[in-house]
């Protein structure tokens, strides 16, 4: 089972969601640069998933019961290790890898560096179609495990993620949870206004999702909507858009008008973490 | 008596590459793929609405609880396909040559052969085997699947070879790219004691006055071209390759190396980037200056048409590959 058995001394999922950031400031403050206001904003999702909504065994990230966990969005790996780290999949100190040659921890996601990578993501709109195969083959051994991919809102530009849509309410995948961070934000621009696929609930709902759309970055949403899309019992897929605010939890930052790809001075990265660990519980 | 079949001058999608009076089997690739299945648990089938042309039925009718058809998408095809082959199983994933080269290049590319997945992707009309036009015709496919690191390319050339070369590929460990002939599909390579080996080339006739390298349908062109040639004392070697990749360089260059004959590569693909410049860099790198030529299809779109007419017209049928050889000679 996950790390977060509700167990009174386990930290709460605030505090989870605090060394997720904590740790993705960690690695980002080694390369200088990265998608690091992505990893802010999608720190609390992922504490959710982590710490309340996955099955996995920290110490066999291959355990055949696990919930699967795709990235489709690769360029996201430095939130996802952040999270690992923190979930005891990849041990601590290997932040001081990240990015760097030989490293298991590249700057883009890939199953065959990482424990608890399942997919090479990165050419965006390839994850959902993959967690189509997933469960469809999860169903096929009568496994209970569910599949999840994380996803951007860029991808929803991509063709493939229709398809995989489409296909997901075809064979009724009730095993699939599609997780859409929403932060309005690509290399470009807005999401809105390089390619806008508003009105986005509408739209799952009329490709035979069970939708929900919540704010991101409130854990008491995050978590009940994570609790509704596994306890649904209707036989269809199911998508949580959340929509997120980049750089999330680091004011200075946020307030960043481009900040797709930031570039952060180096005094910057310190004064980021002094905001995050002032948050720290007591 | 009827007498002679008039010969097809119509464009269809699916002609038979069959000659008259040659010996056939039906959608051999069916049926092997459903013998192969009663030993292989895990392996599925999956299609883009392409079961019916890729030969797919015949295991969809055997067994429906392991048939997937996943519609007309393409690139979600190959992406479930890695999706199966992450979870355990062994898909066979069929479509057109055009559509799995074209359209869902990057998902065999990054979904499946990235991670060295375990999917056999097994496609009908490759080549010109279609005188439906560009849309249809996959004149390049080799050329753009050679360069995809992991994968395997094998281009079968009869039923008996599609018959041995589906178990072959599916007891091979990551991704399988398959060019497939289906329907009747002529039976040429049982009068050769031939057997199907992955990554090996076999030398099927030989001769000492040109060496004939060639893949797939081709062999079988290859091989009446030579009976073609004895009558004007010609003696042609005829070396059959079906794995592009990896090649058998050793057999290929050891077979080049003999006696000064010329060297010419027939192939159903562009003169661009298949097994023609395959052999020639195999060739070069272990300094071989043999005369070379080509027997392929010219770098262009090409027509529409009845397929024996385009098969003249691009050199690829027997008689024009005859009329060039004896011309190269």
């Amino acid at each position: 089972m996950s790390a977060n058995a509700g167990l009174p001394n386990e930290p709460s999922l605030a505090e989870r969601a605090r060394r997720i950031r904590r740790n993705a400031l960690r690695m980002g403050e080694i390369q200088g640069q990265g998608y690091i206001a992505q990893a802010l904003g999608i720190a609390d999702v992922l504490a959710v998933s982590y710490f309340h909504a996955l099955r996995y065994h920290a110490d066999d990230p291959h355990w055949e019961g696990r919930d699967r966990f795709l990235l489709s969005c690769g360029h996201y790996a430095i939130a996802l290790y952040a999270a690992l780290i923190e979930a005891g999949i990849i041990p601590e100190p290997e932040l001081e890898t990240y990015g760097v040659d030989d490293s298991r921890l590249p700057m883009s996601g890939m199953a065959s560096y990482t424990p608890g990578m399942e997919v090479s993501g990165g050419s965006l709109g390839q994850g959902l179609g993959i967690g189509v195969g997933m469960a469809l083959g999860l169903k096929r051994k009568h496994s209970g495990a569910r599949v999840f991919n994380l996803m951007s809102d860029g991808e929803l530009g991509e063709g493939a993620t229709w398809e995989a849509a489409m296909s997901a309410a075809h064979w009724k995948l009730d095993n699939l949870v599609c997780i859409v961070d929403f932060n309005n934000q690509q290399a470009d621009g807005p999401s809105t206004q390089m390619l806008c696929s508003e009105p986005l609930e509408a739209k799952w709902d009329a490709f035979g999702w069970f939708a929900q759309r919540v704010d991101g970055n409130d854990i008491d949403a995050v978590r009940e909507a994570f609790d509704r899309a596994r306890t649904l019992d209707e036989a269809k897929p199911r998508v949580i858009i959340c929509d997120t605010r980049m750089a999330c939890g680091v004011p200075f930052l946020e307030a960043r008008e481009r900040n797709h790809f930031l570039r952060v001075a180096p005094e910057e990265w310190q004064k980021a973490l002094r905001i995050i660990e002032a948050e720290a519980a007591p | 008596m009827s007498g002679a079949k008039p010969r097809l001058t119509t464009a269809a999608m699916i002609a038979s590459i069959a000659s008259e009076g040659q010996k056939t089997k039906a959608a051999p690739f069916g049926h092997a793929l459903v013998a192969l299945a009663e030993t292989r648990p895990e392996i599925v089938g999956m299609t883009a609405d392409l079961a019916k042309y890729t030969d797919l039925h015949i295991f969809a009718q055997a067994c429906p609880d392991r048939f997937y058809q996943m519609g007309m998408a393409e690139q979600l095809l190959m992406a479930a396909a890695a999706g199966m082959a992450k979870e355990g199983f062994t898909p066979f994933a069929t479509t057109y040559a055009v559509f799995a080269a074209r359209r869902a290049y990057d998902f065999i590319c990054l979904a499946i052969a990235e991670e060295n997945l375990d999917v056999k992707v097994v496609c009908a009309l490759p080549g010109l085997t279609t005188g439906y036009g560009p849309s249809h015709q996959a004149t390049e496919d080799l050329a753009i699947f050679r360069g995809m690191p992991n994968l395997t390319i094998v281009d079968p050339c009869d039923a008996l070879e599609i018959e041995q070369a589906v178990p072959a590929i599916a007891a091979h460990r990551g991704p399988v790219y398959m060019r497939l002939l289906r329907g009747a599909v002529p039976l040429v390579l049982d009068e050769y004691g031939y057997r199907f080996e992955l990554g090996r080339a076999a030398m099927l006739r030989d001769g000492a006055d040109v060496l004939l390298i060639s893949s797939g349908l081709m062999t079988m062109r290859a091989l009446e071209a030579a009976d073609a040639l004895r009558k004007d004392r010609i003696e042609a070697a005829v070396l059959h390759v079906p794995t592009i990749k990896p090649l058998d360089e050793a057999t290929i260059v050891a077979a080049a190396a003999k006696s000064g004959r010329p060297v010419v590569v027939a192939e159903n693909h562009s003169v661009v980037g298949g097994l023609g410049e395959a052999v020639a860099g195999a060739l070069a790198r272990s300094g071989i200056a043999a005369r070379f030529r080509q027997v392929g299809l010219p770098d262009a779109f090409l027509d529409a048409g009845a397929l024996p007419t385009l098969h003249d017209r691009y050199g690829i049928s027997v008689s024009a590959m005859t009329t060039t050889l004896r011309e190269w000679l």
